[in-house]
C-alpha cells in the first residue's frame, strides 16, 4: 500500500467517524485510536497523538455552532479547567512513560464504558433543579450558577451542586484524556449533568468548550514527544472535520436512537479487541 | 440583565475567533498534504514502529525551516500547531473578557489555567 492509498483510507475512515460520532454525541476521537491500531496497524502513540488532534478540531468545530445559542456555562467551565488540565499534564506525562499495551487495556475500558453510557436512554428534558442548603456555598462564592434560554426564548436560572466532587471527577476526566488522546466528553457530561446538577443541554456545551482546552492542553506534551505525526493528522483531522460537518447538517440528534445503539455495539466489540490484544502484547 | 448582554457579545467574538482558528488551520493541512501526497505519496507508509523525535518537523525552528522550503509535512504541523493553539487563544481571549467584566476572581481563575497549559509547553524542554 502506498502513502496516497493510505492516506485515502484513512481519509474515508476519518470522514465516516466524524459524521458517526457527531450524530451521537460521543465525538469522534473515540473510534480513530481503535481504527489506527487494530486495522492498520499503526503503533499505538501515533494513534493517541493523532487523535487528540481531531479531537481539538471537532470541539472547536461544534464551539462554534454552540457559541451562538449562548448556553455555555464558561465561568463552569474554566473553574473546572483546572482540574482537566492539571490533570491533562499529569496523564500526558504518564503516557509518556507508559509501557502501550496497559494504555491499551486502560483505553478498552474507557470505551467499553463510553458503550454502556450509549445504551442508556438520552435525557432531552431539562428542567431546574431543586435548591438545598449547604452545598451551594462554593457555587455562589465562584459564580458558578447561571441560566440558559428554554425553547419559548425564556431564561431558566439553575443552581450547581456538589463542586468540590465535581470537581474531582473532572481531574480525572483530564487525566483519562492526557493519558489516551480523547476528550472524555462521556464523563464530562455525566459529572456535570449527574453530580453537579447542572442542566442537561449546558453540561454537553460546557463540557466541549472544556475539551478543547483540555486537549489542547495535553497536544502541546504529545507534539514535542514526536506523537503527533503530519502523514496521520492530515487526513485524519480533515476526515473528523467533513464528518462531523456532514453530520452537523444532516440529522437533528433527537432521530439517532438507532444509529446510537449501533455505534455502542461497535464500540463495545472494539474495547474487547483493545483489552484482548493490550492484555497479550500485540500493542 | 446586562451581565448576559455582555457575555453575550464575548462568547460571539469568541465564536468569530474558533471559526478563524478551524478553516485557517484545516485550509493550511490540506495544502501541505497535498504538497506532501505529492512528493511522497508512492512512497511505503511507516507507523508500525513509534519514532518519536527523530523524524522531522517536530520543533519551532524545523518547521519554520521547512515552510520556507515548502515542505509539506511542515505545512501539515504548522496547521495542527494553529489548531492546537486556538483552544489556547479562546482561554487567553476569557482573560481579557473577565478583566473588562472587572471579575477579578475569574482573571486570577483563567490566568492560572493558562498558566497550567504554559507549564504543559514547559514539559516538552529537555526531553
Amino acid at each position: 500500500m502506498t502513502i496516497l492509498v493510505f492516506t485515502l483510507i484513512i481519509l474515508a475512515g476519518s470522514l465516516l467517524a466524524g459524521f458517526l460520532g457527531s450524530m451521537t454525541g460521543l465525538g469522534g476521537g473515540i473510534v480513530i485510536i481503535p481504527m489506527l491500531s487494530l486495522m492498520f496497524g499503526i503503533d499505538i502513540r501515533y494513534a493517541i497523538g493523532t487523535s487528540i488532534v481531531a479531537v481539538i478540531a471537532t470541539s472547536s468545530g461544534a464551539a462554534v455552532a454552540y457559541v451562538k445559542e449562548g448556553i455555555t456555562n464558561i465561568r463552569l467551565g474554566m473553574f473546572l479547567e483546572i482540574a482537566t488540565t492539571t490533570g491533562a499534564v499529569v496523564g500526558a506525562l504518564v503516557a509518556v512513560i507508559a509501557p502501550t499495551h496497559l494504555i491499551a487495556v486502560v483505553f478498552g475500558g474507557i470505551l467499553m464504558f463510553s458503550a454502556v453510557i450509549s445504551f442508556m436512554p438520552q435525557k432531552v428534558a431539562v428542567q431546574p433543579r431543586a435548591e438545598s442548603g449547604k452545598r451551594q456555598k462554593w457555587a455562589e462564592a465562584l459564580k458558578l450558577n447561571g441560566s440558559y434560554p428554554d425553547a419559548r426564548g425564556n431564561r431558566v436560572d439553575y443552581k450547581v451542586r456538589n463542586v468540590a466532587g465535581g470537581f474531582v471527577m473532572m481531574w480525572i476526566a483530564g487525566i483519562l484524556s492526557g493519558l489516551l488522546g480523547i476528550g472524555s466528553g462521556a464523563l464530562k457530561v455525566l459529572a456535570m449533568d449527574n453530580f453537579m446538577k447542572v442542566p442537561f443541554k449546558v453540561s454537553t456545551t460546557t463540557s466541549n468548550f472544556m475539551i478543547g482546552v483540555t486537549a489542547a492542553t495535553s497536544a502541546v506534551v504529545y507534539f514535542q514527544r514526536g506523537y503527533i505525526d503530519p502523514g496521520l493528522s492530515f487526513p485524519v483531522t480533515l476526515g473528523v472535520l467533513g464528518g462531523a460537518f456532514l453530520g452537523s447538517k444532516l440529522l437533528s440528534r433527537s432521530k439517532t436512537e438507532k444509529l446510537r445503539i449501533v455505534f455502542a455495539v461497535v464500540i463495545a466489540i472494539l474495547a474487547i479487541e483493545m483489552i484482548y490484544n493490550g492484555l497479550t502484547h500485540r500493542i | 440583565m446586562r451581565r448576559i448582554i455582555k457575555d453575550k457579545d464575548v462568547e460571539l467574538i469568541m465564536g468569530d475567533l474558533l471559526r478563524l482558528g478551524v478553516i485557517m488551520s484545516s485550509i493550511i493541512v490540506f495544502i501541505g498534504g497535498i504538497i506532501y501526497l505529492i512528493n511522497h505519496g508512492g512512497e511505503q507508509p511507516d507507523y508500525k514502529t513509534f519514532h518519536g523525535m527523530l523524524l522531522p518537523f517536530h520543533s519551532l525552528p524545523e518547521i519554520f525551516r521547512g515552510i520556507l522550503e515548502f515542505r509539506g509535512r511542515a505545512l501539515i504541523q504548522a496547521g495542527v500547531l494553529l489548531l492546537i493553539a486556538t483552544p489556547i487563544a479562546r482561554v487567553v481571549f476569557s482573560i481579557y473578557a473577565f478583566a473588562r467584566e472587572g471579575d477579578r476572581l475569574y482573571v486570577f481563575l483563567t490566568s492560572l489555567v493558562l498558566g497550567i497549559i504554559i507549564l504543559s509547553m514547559m514539559s516538552g524542554i529537555g526531553a
